[in-house]
């Protein structure tokens, strides 16, 4: 077990609509018990990656192992071991609570079903809302019943498509330690999200833009592989530098945080350059480590220059 | 590891239960599917006419004279009958008839000529098929008329005297199936099959559509549910809707129009499951290729209007001109019709529907094919 194979191995894939490439040759490896994490703007190709893996979608070309199979070929094979929540929500609004868990616990052919959709419905804090119609639930017992459903067959991989959007934090809390304890458990984990704080919690990450994979690694990496650096301003009335700080050579982004102002570069010797004007006492200054959202807009920002 | 299975009845059960508890969610449908039918008997229940021609007729001939040629090309002329056969025997002329194959039987008696010249009034005796009195009324009505003038001319020199009398020959009509001509015996009968078609096709055409609409079949689509079981799973919910919708219309055509059941309802409920699942297999052909609910209706309609117009409902189907007849052939409904009229008003047999049953049978098995090749086992 020194080297345990991948749980997700693909190589090269590529998918298009209409002409359109939404996923370009991608290749990415997940261990087990990983939680891996999936960044990127609105239509980068997260939702089509995830539905790749899960047999939703035929890739165009390239390869791919999920779980010991052939992703092209073996798709039924991959479908009772992996829990697939969609971005929206795809359970029977019609159905109550445990109508939809019957209805995919014996569509997962799961044996005892009355006792283990029970034992869900107890597990997941759910018992009071069991008889109410999925469709009547909040966003968050929504979000909630969607992972029950999906783990109701105990599968070994999760792929969950932005499973915390619009959802409180306690409820988001909630999720993590869900997705935690499983992970202890061996179950591995593919999350989309556009919450950084999220992405700081995965093991590892991918960012994604067009299609394309600008970034992997654990956060650290993914921080200083850019070679971003980043100075914090802070001070009163602070927010009045913004249109002069913008305009600096060197300063591409700068980032309000309270009463803090970022302001990042890729040249750290032409910033600090340029801001050593400005360090005339009346700010504080101090140079930190850049944060994943500065690295991210960073690496969309240069991706669309190109 | 998973062994690799292709129907599962737990699966497929699961596709059952789910679908009756989200019929009966949705009251609204429910309320409709029981209401369609109640509201078409009313409005359809009553007058529809047309005047129909060429109307196969046999010939039952016991006397071959001048006089009968006279009268079979009389009525020939008259456009209203087509002889297509002549026959020696009652039997094979009976089954013509129970068969729908002809419209009327003209029986011509033996001496019909020679007790016609000797002034003994003959009779002839013309039955029709009068399951839909629209399409053998004006026939019938023209016959009497027909046969006395064509005889008329015959009657010229030596014979002149036997037209003195009032009419040289007796013709007796025999309407059979239907002797008082109701029409609702035949709207009816024929309702149940338009009711099915209509509501069934709809609301299968829906059912995949709707998946799609509001994001289900992405997750369906993800477990390892096969196409075959969501497919024969979706069906098998509305198949005893239809069975409902049909006693709502033998109730109601028994007791609201006396409309009779002369043949055996275990036959006609068996030969309807195939029509209904003709109907559904439809459906959900459509609901395969609909992008939305919205274009799912208007397929669904799309059937719908050809089989209500072409089929033998609205207007009789031999008085349609052949294209229309042949389009109509291809169409359940029309098939259908002729199964359950046959069994209502006429008692027929397994061995006479059977000619009806297998063109169902095949418009199913193209209807299910279309369906699920067409269904997209992915969401590309």
């Amino acid at each position: 077990m020194s080297e345990a194979a991948p749980v997700i191995d693909v190589r090269d894939l590529t998918k298009s609509f209409g002409g359109k490439t939404v996923i370009n040759n991608l290749s990415l490896r997940i261990m087990p018990g990983e939680i891996y994490g999936f960044l990127g703007p609105n239509g980068s190709g997260k939702t089509t990656f995830i539905r790749m893996l899960c047999g939703l979608l035929r890739p165009d070309s390239g390869s791919g192992v999920c779980l010991g199979f052939d992703i092209l070929k073996q798709a039924e094979k991959i479908k009772p071991l992996v829990g697939y929540m969609a971005q929206r929500f795809s359970l029977y609004e019609d159905l109550s609570v445990r109508e939809n868990l019957n209805f995919m616990a014996r569509v997962y052919r799961l044996r005892n079903v009355r006792s283990q959709v029970a034992e869900c419905i107890e597990r997941m804090g759910m018992a009071r809302f069991a008889g109410q119609l999925a469709g009547t639930l909040s966003g968050g017992w929504k979000q909630r019943l969607a992972l029950a459903a999906c783990l109701l067959h105990r599968p070994r991989l999760l792929l969950l498509d932005e499973p915390t959007a619009g959802v409180d934090p306690k409820a988001r809390r909630d999720f993590w330690d869900d997705i935690y304890n499983l992970a202890a458990q061996g179950v591995t984990s593919l999350i989309s999200t556009h919450y950084m704080d999220e992405a700081e919690r995965c093991h590892r990450l991918a960012y994604l833009a067009y299609g394309n994979l600008l970034a992997a690694g654990t956060a650290e990496e993914v921080i200083s592989a850019s070679g971003l650096k980043t100075w914090s301003v802070s001070g009163d009335d602070v927010h009045l530098l913004t249109p002069q700080l913008k305009s600096l050579a060197g300063a591409e982004q700068v980032v309000p945080f309270g009463n803090t102002l970022h302001v990042s570069g890729h040249d750290p010797e032409l910033l600090a350059a340029s801001l050593r004007p400005l360090m005339n006492g009346k700010y504080h200054w101090r140079q930190i480590d850049a944060n994943l959202e500065e690295v991210f807009i960073s690496l969309m920002q240069q991706r669309g220059e190109q | 590891m998973v062994a690799v299975d292709f129907f599962s009845f737990k699966r497929f059960s699961a596709i059952v239960g789910k679908e009756f508890v989200q019929m009966r969610r949705d009251r609204v449908t429910l309320a409709m599917m029981i209401g369609i039918p109640i509201l078409q008997m009313i409005i359809f229940g009553f007058a529809i006419n047309s005047n129909p021609k060429h109307l196969p007729t046999v010939i039952l001939a016991a006397d071959h004279s001048v006089f009968s040629r006279t009268i079979i090309a009389a009525m020939q002329n008259s456009e209203y009958f087509q002889v297509v056969k002549t026959v020696a025997d009652e039997e094979e002329a009976d089954r013509l008839i129970e068969d729908g194959e002809v419209q009327f039987v003209l029986d011509i008696p033996q001496q019909f000529s020679r007790r016609l010249v000797r002034g003994e009034k003959p009779a002839l005796l013309l039955t029709a098929d009068a399951t839909d009195p629209a399409a053998t009324s004006n026939a019938l009505a023209a016959f009497r008329i027909i046969a006395e003038q064509a005889l008329a001319r015959d009657l010229a020199g030596p014979l002149r005297y036997l037209r003195r009398h009032d009419a040289p020959l007796e013709v007796i009509l025999h309407r059979r199936f239907n002797p008082e001509a109701i029409t609702q015996y035949n709207i009816v009968p024929g309702l149940m099959g338009v009711v099915l078609t209509m509501t069934l096709v709809i609301i299968t055409a829906l059912a995949i559509t709707r998946e799609r609409e509001r994001g289900t079949m992405e997750n369906l689509l993800s477990t390892p549910v096969k196409p075959m079981e969501v497919m024969i799973g979706k069906i098998i919910p509305y198949i005893i809707v239809g069975y409902v919708q049909m006693g709502v219309i033998l109730l109601a055509g028994r007791f609201l129009f006396g409309v009779p059941l002369i043949g055996s309802l275990s036959l006609l409920l068996a030969a309807s499951l195939l029509f209904i699942a003709a109907n559904l297999g439809v459906g959900l052909t459509f609901s395969t290729l609909a992008r939305n609910q919205l274009q799912a209706v208007q397929m669904a309609f799309f059937f719908f209007l050809p089989s209500i117009l072409l089929s033998g409902f609205m207007f009789p189907f031999r008085g349609m001109p052949v294209w229309a007849q042949r389009v109509g052939e291809v169409l359940p409904l029309t098939h259908y019709l002729r199964i359950v009229r046959g069994i209502l008003l006429k008692g027929n047999s397994f061995e006479q529907i059977l000619p009806h049953l297998w063109p169902i049978m095949v418009f199913l098995a193209v209807a299910l094919t279309i369906g699920l090749k067409r269904y997209r086992g992915t969401l590309d």
